[in-house]
Formats: structure tokens, C-alpha cells, sequence
């Protein structure tokens, strides 16, 4: 035993029951991962507290011996925000996943943290609402998880991200108190706006126990369309040109070559393997509406030298293309043993440039590099395939994505779009906030977590990267 | 040798490695859904592998308990965009796990019994087969009922003895003979693919294949030489054993010069369908295999390359199906059995919720994880009861089993049978004539 004192496991497990409260071999290694690759370490115990009031008696036992708590909702981020570095306890709430509400009067979902994002959606989506944030891992992700690192979707163009769906949350504080933000409000000035604080808190602040969602009503049509370019910045270019048209499509994503191969290799719909990137773009809203935005959209694809445009003639098509776009990731790790993907993220107008740039700092550091993203958030996923085993390469691919980092920091972007700092973007978020920011937010921290408790290891970095220069030859 | 040590030089750690740990297997996995529990899942369990081999953990009893409360039904692998194969290493734990722990007695002398002593000897099953239809012909099982011997047995090995269909000890080639002829223009010349329980238990499904194969255009040859499948043996972890029978029917088939090779056991088929990757690392079989693997078919996917079963009697009765795993997620076979039942006369085709999940039945997963089988096959016949059907058709000997044990277990007797699609399509084929 690590550093977890015997009586307070004796405490806890009285608390929880022994079914819930494991410490076993079994349970430390399927609870020391999620899904960030070359990040594992063991906790010292798992608990699975039933609800707030459980949560609240862990955390006044945790808070009593000074162990450290991790909380996890699915475990499929990507920052290693729930490896427990520090040893302690995995806190995982996937038994707290009941709906609780659905006001339809006030339009608003009430829900326990350990609801899957894709039940939410089908729950709501039965009575004719809408949950628009829509993650690539909705069927397995959790609502908690989702508004703790203020997660992104497919749809983050149009409706916006988790954070702006979040209007009231239920959270333990680390010596065990329980506090309520926000409410049914759509308005609310009273004192800080603690909830919008917590959304994107990665588990450091509090542990969400409850959340009280904003829901609208669902679009009458949904359209999709493929758009395929045999030019990569053609394709960039025109994810501008679409938004300088004031056009605002719900998705707009981008998908390079090394991509479409890996994602048509796992399900065979036909995506066209010799392109050198395609868009694919979705529309929703009244029917008359979406097929006007629809027919723009693809004249400007024409315009901008769209080889071919496709548009999906079934929902069940344009589903297959959207499923096929959310395993983009996880079909690239096909390639290699190990995939890193990262986050870079830039305002609309540089998708361009950045992916441009990301080209030659591939070329550059000989590595791998495939991108596919929220092209139209100017969210982008630069994903490099690798082998966690060839130290030489490994250290170069690190080299390659720090200058990245750099870049979209330059053209007045930032580090991490969607997935979080936790513990591997830790060393780079003093380049995107600078010393008063970091030294800010370290003081919020220590407002809430004097004892540094909850989630510790992540989020801020013992040592800040040195920033590194960029290569300007390298990127004209 | 140490399991550590076994399992080490078992698994495929460039496997094990493609894991991504995205978790997009999970929602497909059944003994996640009953648990929650990460280590039950499929990423959890690989996870768990992966420790071993890295040296993390130790396989004690809570390892060995995950891996034998998995399914094995491989749900998880064609939801998984980076490929994983996971029921390979599955198989490759087993394997180590066979060959280095001891089983309690129970489960011992199933295992014995069954891959040893029954599978690979068809003369024996055929004599096991009369002696089934004996006790249950001759009065013998009334007998035993009514006196409640069967109270020996844990409850639910009884209620398999209740379910059981009634044994035949005639071979298939004793009752159509080694080769029947196509009925009208040929399309090619097919090995019937027998399987070693289901031609005892299910000799007139067998018999019916052979029929809807010859009706549909092929020359159907059954050579007498071929085994047992050996796919209880790999999921068991018994590959060596597995890897003898696959050579006998490799070299069966090889001689009967066949297009095709005709299964209708999902459970089976996928197995002989991957009788490449058993035999990857035997040079000498290695190509025959290969050979061997690319000429597996499902009965549902040679009847409708033929352009479906005509003509057939209509029948007026409500149709659901309960899919085969192996079927689906080991021979790719998903919407073939909906297509022919759908294409029934007069039937009424009610999708069932959730069909992809597995029943529980699993191979020999029923007798060995009671429990857990138990919640899946309640939860699958609260689905099945929900459509209202007459007829639940299936398309593999194990899932046929665990459904009538399903239907017995809900009180839908007299309301429902279920049975294997190829008896259905044969029956409306007879009455037409
Ligand atoms: C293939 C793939 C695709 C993805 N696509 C997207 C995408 O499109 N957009 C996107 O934004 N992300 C994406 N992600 C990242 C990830 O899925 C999301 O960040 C998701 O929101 C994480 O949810 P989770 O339930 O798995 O949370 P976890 O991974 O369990 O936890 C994430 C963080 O939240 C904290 N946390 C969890 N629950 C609570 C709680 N109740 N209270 C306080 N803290 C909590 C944890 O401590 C941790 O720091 C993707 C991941 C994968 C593997
Ligand atoms: S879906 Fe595949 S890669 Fe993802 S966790 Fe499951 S097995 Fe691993
Ligand atoms: S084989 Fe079935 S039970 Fe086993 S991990 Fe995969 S989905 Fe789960």
C-alpha cells in the first residue's frame, strides 16, 4: 500500500460497501488508463460511490487522511486526465447515470454525471428536442466527463460547445460540501459564474454530481454532403470561403488522404481513396433553408475547386458518413502501435495556413502526420502515428508537435481546442496564458483545493517547456 | 511453465499494443452492461492481458475469472475502427490458461468429457445420439423425471436435459448418401460441412441443407472424413486439439474438390473460416488453409447468391430472428438470414432489439457461467416476448438451445417456437410441393 492508510480503506469500504470499493489487482489496472497513449499508473484504490451524498463522505474521508481523488467518468479522454500519477483513488461515477428531469417547460435536462452523452440525445431526441454537443466518443463518453473538459462535437460550428449548454450544476467540493450553481436560468448575474467556472475544471476544482442541461428544440432536416478535393489547401480554403460567405453549416469537418484510407479500410462506404482531402459538410434546420445552404455550399466547393460534390441521400447515408468521420482516430492507430493525436486549434481563417504548416513540420521531423478535425472551428487534429518503442522517433514526433503548438499559437490560436490539458498539454499552457494567467488560475485552484486533492499532477506543469522557434523557412 | 511465462509467449503483444483504449467497444460488450466494470469490458480485458505481459500483475483468480466470464462472442470486434482482433487474443489466453491451471472438478470433467472425449469421435456421438433418443423414446425419461433424479444435477443442467431435442444416431451420409446431385442448372459443387453435435442433435437440419443446397443449384458432397470443427476446443483454449481437427478437415475437403464449403452453424463457420489464422504458423498446412478459409460459406449466403429459396408455401405467422455472433461478428454474415425470412410468402417480419447481442449461449458459456448467462437470456427474451412473434428463427445449434431453453424459462411454450432458419425455409419448400 501506497500511501492510502489502512484505516481510511477500512472507512471507505464500510462507507461503499466492499463491491464498490476494490482494491485488487484487477481493479488498479483497469482503472490506471484511459484512452491517452503511454500514460498508466496504478491508484491505490477504486470506489464507485451510488451518489452525491457517497461522493461527498469519500471526499471527507479523502479530505481527513489528505489522498488524492480522481475522478472518471468513461475514461476516453485524451490528456490523461484520469491516470491517478499520484496514486489515491479512482472515483468513478458511472453508476450515478440516471435522468433525472426533463422539464419541458422550461426545456431544460436534468442528469446524473454518469449519463452516456448518446443516451441524453436519444432520450431527448424522442420528444422532438435537441442536445447539440456531440463528441466522436458520445456512445461511450459521459455527460460528466464531457462538461469537465468542455467538450466539442461535430456540431460545435453552428451550436456552439458542452459549455454553452451547461446552465446549473450539483458539485462536491474536496472537504466533502455540496454546492449548487446556476439553475433553470437563463439569465443569472448573481456573484461569479461558478457553473461556467467548473465546465472545462478537469476534475481539479469539483466533482460534478448532477447537471442541469439547456436543451433546444430539434432541427426539422439534417443534410450531409461529401465535397472532394484533389488539392489539400483548395480544401482548407474553402472552409473559409464557406464561413466568409456567411454561411454557418452545423458540421464542417476535414479529412486528409492518410485519414480517408485507414477510415474506409474499417467501414467500406465508398469515401473516395485518391483524394487528397475531403469535406464533409452537414446542414440542419427547416427544410426549404437547409436546401438553399445546401445548393451554396456546394457552388462554393465548385468554386473553389472541388473535384467532385456527393450529397448523402438517406439519413442513414449521411449517418454512416458521420460515424465513419468519428472513427477517424481510433482507424488511424491502425497504422502504427502508437498514435498521438493532438488539438491545435486557430481562428477559422488560418485553417489554411495551419495545415499547411503542419505538412512541412511532418516533413521536417520525418514523421508520420495525418489531420482530420472540426475544420470548421478551426479545430484541428493533427494525428501522428508512431512507436512508443523507437525513443529516437518518439522524441521527434515531440519535437514536431511542440513546434506545432508554437505555430498555432502564432497565428492566434491555442493549444488544446476540445480535449484538455490534464497531464500532456501541462508543460505548454504558460504559452497560451503567460505567468499572471497561470499564476491566476494556480490561485483559484488553491481557493477550492487548499490541499491539492483533487486530480493533482494535472493541469499545471512542475516545469513549463522551453518555447521553441520556429523554423521560418519552413513555413513561407 | 508458469502461466506468466505461458501467457508471455502466447499473446501477440503487437495485438494487444493496437488497443488505443478508445473504449468504443464497450457499449457492444454484454458483461459490461451487467457490470459497468471496466475490467469486464473488452478494453479492460485486454488491458489486463497487456499487464500481465508487461509484468504489472500477476494472472491470479480475478484474472482468470474475467477472462472465462467473457463471452467470447467478439461483439466487440466489429465495432472497433483500429481492428483489434480480439477474439484471437482471447483464444491465446485461454490456450495459456489451459495449459497451466486446474479447473474445479465440475468444469473439468465437462471439458474432458466434451473435447476430448466426444467431439473429435463422430462414431461416438452417433452412439451418444441413440442412447439420447433411447431415454428419451423408451420411457426412461419419464421415468427419471417422475422419480426427480434429475435433482442431481445444478438447476441448470436440468433444464438443458429438458430442452433437448431429440438425438439421432443416423449419420447425415447414411441418409442422403456422400453426394446429391443439383436440381436444375448447376452453379457449382459445394462440401457440406456437418458438424459433430449438430448432426446428432440436429440431424434434419442437416438434412435440409443438403436439400435447399441441391434445390438451389449445387452439387452438394458430404465427405465422411471431416471432424468436429474444433471451434469449442479454441474458445476453451484447446488450439493444439483445434489445430489437429482442422487438418482433418482440411485434407477431407481438399480431396472432395469442392467451390464451397456449406455451414449452417455460425459458430462453426467462423471458426473453419479462420482456419488460416489457427494454422499462420504451420508451415506445411499453411497454404491449404488458406485454400480451405476462402471457400466457407454460410447456408444463409449460398442460398441467397442463388437468388433466395422459390418457390415457398406461404406461412401466416409472425417471424422475429436472433442472430448468431460468430455469424456476424467472425463470418461478416449480418442481414443474409433477415433477407430469406423476410422474402417468406405471407410472413410477417418483426425485427427483434437488440438481435446483435449475444443470447448467452456462447458455446458451452451456458453450462460453465450459469450466472451470468442466466441475466443475458432473461434480458433477451423480455425483447423477444416484446415481439410478439410465433416463430423465432436462428441460425446456429447452440443459439436454437439457449432460445427453447429461453422460451421454457419465460412460460412462452405453446406461444412461440423457435427454430433453426434453414427447418423454416425447408418446411415451406415440402409444403409447396
Ligand atoms: C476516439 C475518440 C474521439 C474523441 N472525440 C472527441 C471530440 O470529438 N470532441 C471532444 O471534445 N473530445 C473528444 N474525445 C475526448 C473525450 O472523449 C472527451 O473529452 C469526453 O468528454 C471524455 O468523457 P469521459 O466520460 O470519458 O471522461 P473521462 O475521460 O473519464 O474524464 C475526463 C476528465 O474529466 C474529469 N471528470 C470526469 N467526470 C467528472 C465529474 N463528474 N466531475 C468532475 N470531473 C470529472 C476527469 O477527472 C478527467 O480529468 C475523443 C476521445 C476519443 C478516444
Ligand atoms: S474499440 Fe478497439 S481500440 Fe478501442 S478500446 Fe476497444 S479494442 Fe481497444
Ligand atoms: S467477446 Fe463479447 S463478452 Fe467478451 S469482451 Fe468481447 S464483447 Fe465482451
Amino acid at each position: 500500500m501506497r500511501m492510502l492508510a489502512s484505516q481510511a480503506k477500512t472507512e471507505l469500504k464500510a462507507l461503499l460497501g466492499e463491491a464498490y470499493c476494490l482494491d485488487k489487482p484487477e481493479a488498479l489496472v483497469a482503472y490506471s488508463y484511459d484512452a491517452t497513449p503511454m500514460q498508466q499508473a496504478l491508484p491505490d484504490l477504486v470506489a464507485m460511490p451510488k451518489d452525491t451524498q457517497e461522493v461527498s463522505e469519500v471526499m471527507k474521508i479523502a479530505s481527513r487522511y489528505k489522498i488524492p481523488v480522481i475522478t472518471r467518468g468513461a475514461g476516453t479522454n485524451l490528456c490523461a486526465g484520469t491516470v491517478p500519477v499520484t496514486g489515491g483513488i479512482v472515483l468513478v461515477l458511472n453508476r450515478m447515470n440516471r435522468i433525472l428531469e426533463l422539464d419541458e417547460q422550461n426545456l431544460t435536462l436534468t442528469v446524473q454525471p454518469g449519463v452516456r452523452t448518446k443516451d441524453i440525445h436519444a432520450y431527448v431526441e424522442e420528444k422532438g428536442l435537441f442536445y447539440p454537443p456531440d463528441p466522436s466518443s458520445m456512445t461511450v463518453s459521459t455527460i460528466g466527463g464531457n462538461i469537465a473538459l468542455g467538450s466539442g462535437g461535430l456540431r460545435g460550428l453552428k451550436y456552439g460547445t458542452t459549455k454553452d449548454y451547461v446552465l446549473g450544476l450539483e458539485a462536491v467540493l474536496p472537504n466533502g460540501e455540496i454546492i449548487r450553481t446556476g439553475g433553470k436560468l437563463m439569465k443569472d448575474v448573481a456573484g461569479y459564474d461558478l457553473t461556467k467556472l467548473l465546465v472545462g475544471s478537469e476534475g481539479t476544482l469539483a466533482i460534478i454530481t448532477e447537471a442541469t442541461l439547456k436543451l433546444i428544440p430539434k432541427p426539422a432536416v439534417q443534410r450531409v454532403m461529401l465535397a472532394m478535393f484533389a488539392d489539400l489547401t483548395a480544401a482548407a480554403k474553402t472552409v473559409s470561403e464557406i464561413i466568409a460567405n456567411r454561411i454557418i453549416p452545423a458540421t464542417l469537418e476535414f479529412i486528409d488522404q492518410g485519414t480517408i484510407r485507414v477510415v474506409e479500410a474499417f467501414k467500406l462506404i465508398g469515401l473516395p481513396t485518391d483524394m487528397a482531402a475531403i469535406l464533409v459538410i452537414g446542414q440542419d434546420g427547416e427544410q426549404e433553408a437547409v436546401e438553399r445552404d445546401m445548393a451554396k455550399i456546394a457552388e462554393i466547393c465548385r468554386q473553389n475547386q472541388a473535384v467532385q460534390t456527393r450529397l448523402a441521400h438517406s439519413d442513414a447515408e449521411a449517418e454512416e458518413v458521420m460515424t465513419a468521420r468519428r472513427s477517424a482516430l481510433a482507424a488511424l492507430s491502425r497504422l502504427r502501435p502508437t498514435t498521438i493525436l493532438e488539438d491545435a486549434t486557430v481562428p477559422r481563417a488560418q485553417v489554411a495556413p495551419m495545415i499547411e504548416a503542419i505538412q512541412h513540420i511532418a516533413e521536417k521531423y520525418r514523421v508520420q502526420i495525418c489531420t482530420f478535425g472540426h475544420a470548421g472551428d478551426g479545430n484541428l487534429h493533427p494525428t501522428c502515428m508512431t512507436d512508443a518503442r523507437d525513443h529516437a522517433e518518439v522524441e521527434r514526433v515531440e519535437q514536431a508537435f511542440e513546434e506545432i503548438f508554437a505555430k498555432a499559437i502564432e497565428l492566434g490560436g491555442t493549444i488544446t481546442g476540445e480535449h484538455g490539458v490534464g497531464i500532456v498539454k501541462a508543460p505548454y499552457l504558460e504559452w497560451k496564458l503567460g505567468r499572471a494567467g497561470i499564476e491566476l488560475m494556480k490561485n483559484i485552484k488553491r481557493a477550492f483545493d487548499p490541499d491539492n486533492l483533487l486530480n493533482p499532477g494535472k493541469m499545471f506543469a512542475k516545469e513549463t517547456r522551453k518555447r521553441v522557434v520556429i523554423d521560418r523557412a519552413a513555413d513561407r | 511453465m508458469q502461466l506468466t511465462d505461458k501467457l508471455k509467449q502466447t499473446l501477440d503483444y503487437e495485438e494487444l499494443s493496437n488497443c488505443m483504449r478508445c473504449g468504443f467497444c464497450q457499449p457492444a460488450c454484454p458483461t459490461f452492461r451487467e457490470t459497468g466494470y471496466e475490467a469486464a469490458s473488452p478494453r479492460g480485458r485486454i488491458a489486463l492481458m497487456k499487464a500481465v505481459a508487461d509484468g504489472l500483475m500477476e494472472p491470479d483468480q480475478d484474472f482468470l475469472d474475467q477472462m472465462s466470464l467473457c463471452l467470447g462472442c467478439r461483439a466487440c470486434e466489429p465495432v472497433c475502427p483500429a481492428g483489434v482482433h480480439y477474439g484471437q487474443l482471447l483464444e491465446q489466453t485461454r490456450e495459456a490458461i489451459a495449459e497451466t491451471v486446474r479447473h474445479p472438478w465440475w468444469v473439468r470433467m465437462i471439458r474432458s468429457i466434451v473435447f476430448t472425449h466426444l467431439l473429435p469421435h463422430q462414431h461416438r456421438l452417433y452412439r451418444a445420439g441413440r442412447l439420447l433418443r433411447f431415454y428419451q423414446r423408451s420411457g426412461l425419461q419419464k421415468l427419471v423425471r417422475r422419480f426427480k433424479l434429475l435433482k442431481l444435477l445444478p438447476a441448470h443442467l436440468r433444464e438443458m436435459e429438458a430442452i433437448l431435442p431429440e438425438g439421432n444416431g443416423t449419420p447425415l451420409t447414411e441418409a442422403v448418401g456422400t453426394f446429391v446431385p443439383a436440381e436444375g442448372e448447376r452453379r457449382g459443387r459445394v462440401g457440406m460441412f456437418r458438424g459433430c453435435i449438430m448432426d446428432v442433435m440436429f440431424h434434419d437440419t442437416n438434412v435440409n441443407t443438403v436439400k435447399l443446397l441441391a434445390r438451389a443449384g449445387y452439387d452438394v458432397v458430404i465427405p465422411p472424413e471431416q471432424t468436429c470443427c474444433g471451434a469449442l476446443h479454441a474458445h476453451s483454449g484447446e488450439r493444439p486439439q483445434a489445430r489437429e481437427l482442422a487438418k482433418r478437415n482440411i485434407r477431407a475437403f481438399q480431396a472432395a474438390e469442392v467451390d464451397y464449403i456449406a455451414s449452417n452453424a455460425g459458430g462453426c463457420g467462423a471458426l473453419l473460416q479462420e482456419y488460416d489464422m489457427l494454422l499462420e504458423d504451420d508451415r506445411e498446412w499453411r497454404e491449404a488453409a488458406g485454400w480451405f478459409a476462402s471457400r466457407v460459406r454460410d447456408i444463409s449466403e449460398l442460398l441467397l447468391d442463388a437468388g433466395g429459396v422459390t418457390p415457398l408455401a406461404p406461412i401466416q405467422r409472425r417471424i422475429t430472428y436472433q442472430g448468431s455472433c460468430h455469424l456476424r461478428n467472425g463470418m461478416h454474415v449480418t442481414t443474409q438470414p433477415q433477407r430469406l425470412l423476410q422474402a417468406i410468402p405471407g410472413a410477417e417480419y418483426v425485427p427483434l432489439f437488440e438481435a446483435d447481442r449475444c443470447c448467452g449461449s456462447a458455446g458451452i458459456y451456458n453450462l460453465v457461467q450459469p450466472q451470468m448467462a442466466g441475466r443475458l437470456l432473461q434480458e433477451k427474451m423480455e425483447h423477444v416476448s416484446r415481439t410478439k412473434a410465433d416463430i423465432l428463427a436462428t441460425s446456429n445449434p447452440g443459439c436454437l438451445l439457449q432460445m427453447k431453453a429461453g422460451i421454457h424459462r419465460a412460460g412462452l411454450e405453446g406461444r412461440m417456437t423457435a427454430v433453426h432458419l434453414v427447418d423454416l425455409l425447408a418446411e415451406a419448400c415440402r409444403e409447396k410441393e
